[in-house]
């Protein structure tokens, strides 16, 4: 199996205002088509910890590899580049600009890799809104959408470069039970369907136990990893 | 690809908040404007206070000055030669107030090629008689075809033909104020009193207005024959020249030139109104001052703008950045924003300012000193238009200089974990 995450000894300080170790050691992978939760209490560092293996984050010590790629020392630039092109995210709050309509929401990080033609990149996201059932609002604003439909939005722009992983941070934190069930069922299908690789963030003990493994981490260290 | 990307977030940024744009946007239009027309305006003004001074003035007057002599004898002994001497109080020496052999100093100037004319004139004190009062005067005798070709004599001869002063003898044009002074009516008779003590009868053809109330109060013109009759002098009798070159430029430099070569006082146009250029220099500096503050004004507004604009749009900086956009798109994102609210205002400023520019061409400006203006002046110089188009440029480009930084330096990870 191939690792499409691996993250080696991965350490965090807080500076400000006082120095907190958030992360110790923290060593971990995720491999192709696996389907990876990360849980624990708030404070735990697990959001933490998902920032920098999004690369959004650059202040750690540790070693982390995207794709067999080591992540450090590399510009903000290239940084970008790997967010863009190997990694789809999803939040707990939707974050779609509402001066685009649904459709372009979902093309924008496409068009920015500029791997196909604006055409070819419409299509490919009137596809992606397919498979999650939210072909019909393609045309409409992000704000005229119910929060559900939404997150099925962000899924589709996470979706739309063919990523390695899709990072989630607390992605049904917002939503309701059918909605979150909704969501949980995509993901599952991305995971099995498609060998879509996912690590999600959540605090949603339910969610996190139908995953092929739980995380679990407790002051900034995995305490427990069991694989289902 | 990537621009064309950018241009469309840009796009949608602007279009999203249109109201607020079009207020920044119309700042940078105002003054723009305001800049164009003040600089127009002022400019007009300068060329034609500079046009009054130069279509009137001789580049180089030749004249006689009775001057204490440059050379004492004791600098012309050898045997004083290596000595310092200090010769005190000298005095001018006796001379006639003439230019010396002015008809080959003329000849001469005809043929110089850098000349484009010279008018010989002769002017002389006398005294108006107004019954039993004596008024100051002075009459320039000129030579009036000359003055008319390269001073435009008849442009401020108001009323009465200037062409008399030559065809009828022992005429006179006076100032109007001095007319009314002496209630002379055109085709009067008036009575002057020479230096010599002669009283001569000149008829008045007409009057002229110079703009300076106090010169048209004591200065008048007769024909240079008549002049020279007054004074009771021969025709070569000349005190002075007034030149005319092809190029302003050289009349420092020929006026040295012919300063050594007739022996007269040469002075040029430059050094004899020294203060006119002072004048206009220091009128274009404060019209500049005054539309760079517009303008720097317009760009604290673009700046407040993006800057609220950052602010509201920190989610989607954030995500955009969470989903692959680097800090240097963002960045050019904010910059296109700023530079298309400077390109749009500008442009639509540089309009406006031609606009305010026309309307001002057309006012009626109707002045006694000025007697051929109808309507303020306007200077349609296109510099003043292609240096406000760049200012607003580089000004937009300024305000959104700092305002895109700090876009470009948002911190995803903060903007997403503060929901």
């Amino acid at each position: 199996m191939t690792k499409i995450l691996e993250a080696h000894k991965i350490t965090k300080f807080f500076h400000d205002p006082v120095k907190i170790q958030v992360l110790r050691d923290v060593s971990f992978s995720v491999e192709k088509g696996e389907f990876a939760s990360i849980i624990g209490k708030s404070g735990c560092g697990k959001s933490t910890l998902l920032y920098i293996l999004s690369t959004m984050d650059t202040d750690y010590d540790g070693d982390l590899y995207i794709d067999g790629v080591m992540m450090r020392n590399k510009k903000e630039k290239d940084l970008a580049r790997v967010r863009n092109e190997k990694i789809g995210f999803v939040f707990q709050f939707h974050y779609l600009l509402n001066e685009f309509s649904v459709v372009r929401n979902v093309m924008l990080p496409g068009i920015k890799l500029g791997k196909y033609s604006e055409e070819e990149t419409e299509h490919r996201a009137m596809e992606k809104l397919k498979v999650l059932g939210i072909a019909g609002e393609a045309l409409k604003k992000p704000n005229q959408l119910s929060g559900g439909q939404k997150q099925r939005v962000a899924i589709a722009r996470a979706l739309i470069n063919d990523p390695v992983i899709i990072m989630g941070d607390e992605p049904t934190g917002n939503l309701d039970k059918k909605n979150s069930e909704i969501v949980f069922d995509i993901f599952k299908e991305l995971s099995e369907v498609y060998n879509q690789s996912l690590l999600i963030v959540t605090h949603d003990t339910e969610f996190a136990a139908r995953t092929n493994r739980v995380i679990e981490m407790e002051d900034g260290a995995i305490i427990r990893m069991q694989a289902r | 690809m990537n621009l064309k990307l950018l241009f469309g977030v840009a796009r949608s940024l602007l279009f999203a908040r249109w109201k607020q744009t079009l207020v920044a946007a119309f700042g940078v239009t105002f003054s723009i404007t305001m800049f164009i027309g003040l600089l127009s305006f002022m400019s007009g003004l300068n060329n034609l206070l500079d046009n009054l001074i130069i279509n009137r003035t001789p580049h180089i007057r030749l004249y006689k000055e009775l001057l204490p002599s440059d050379t004492q004898p004791v600098d012309l002994s050898a045997s004083y030669n290596d000595h310092y001497n200090f010769v005190r109080s000298v005095r001018p020496k006796n001379d006639r107030p003439e230019i010396q052999n002015s008809f080959a100093v003329l000849n001469a100037l005809a043929a110089d090629k850098r000349v484009l004319g010279a008018a010989p004139k002769v002017t002389t004190q006398v005294f108006y008689n107004v019954g039993q009062v004596n008024l100051t005067g002075l009459i320039n005798g000129i030579d009036v075809d000359a003055e008319n070709r390269l001073f435009a004599f008849s442009e401020y001869v108001t009323s009465g033909n200037f062409m008399d002063l030559k065809n009828i003898p022992n005429s006179i044009i006076l100032g109007k104020a001095g007319a009314e002074k002496m209630m002379a009516e055109i085709g009067d008779v008036i009575q002057v009193t020479t230096p010599s003590g002669d009283r001569v009868p000149l008829k008045v053809v007409g009057y002229f207005e110079s703009g300076i109330q106090e010169l048209d109060k004591v200065q008048s013109y007769a024909s240079i024959s008549t002049c020279q009759r007054l004074l009771g002098e021969s025709s070569a009798y000349i005190t002075d020249i007034q030149i005319k070159l092809h190029d302003i430029n050289l009349a420092p430099e020929l006026a040295k030139e012919y300063h050594t070569l007739f022996g007269a006082e040469a002075v040029d146009i430059q050094t004899a109104n020294a203060q006119f250029e002072t004048g206009s220099s220091i009128r274009t500096l404060i019209s500049y001052a005054v539309g760079i503050t517009l303008l720097i004004v317009a760009g604290f507004g673009i700046y407040n703008i993006l800057n609220m604009m950052i602010y509201e749009k920190m989610d989607s900086i954030a995500i955009l950045k969470a989903t692959g956009f680097s800090g240097s798109d963002v960045n050019r994102i904010f910059i296109l924003i700023a530079l298309s609210i400077g390109i749009f205002g500008g442009l639509l400023g540089l309009l406006f300012g031609f606009g305010l520019s026309a309307l001002i061409d057309n006012i009626p400006f109707d002045t006694a000193a000025l007697p051929n203006i109808t309507t303020y002046p306007i200077s349609y110089n296109p510099k003043y238009y292609l240096i406000g188009g760049v200012f607003s440029i580089i000004t937009t480009y300024l305000a959104g200089y700092f305002p895109s930084r700090k876009a470009s330096k948002i911190d995803p990870v903060i903007i997403i974990r503060g929901k």
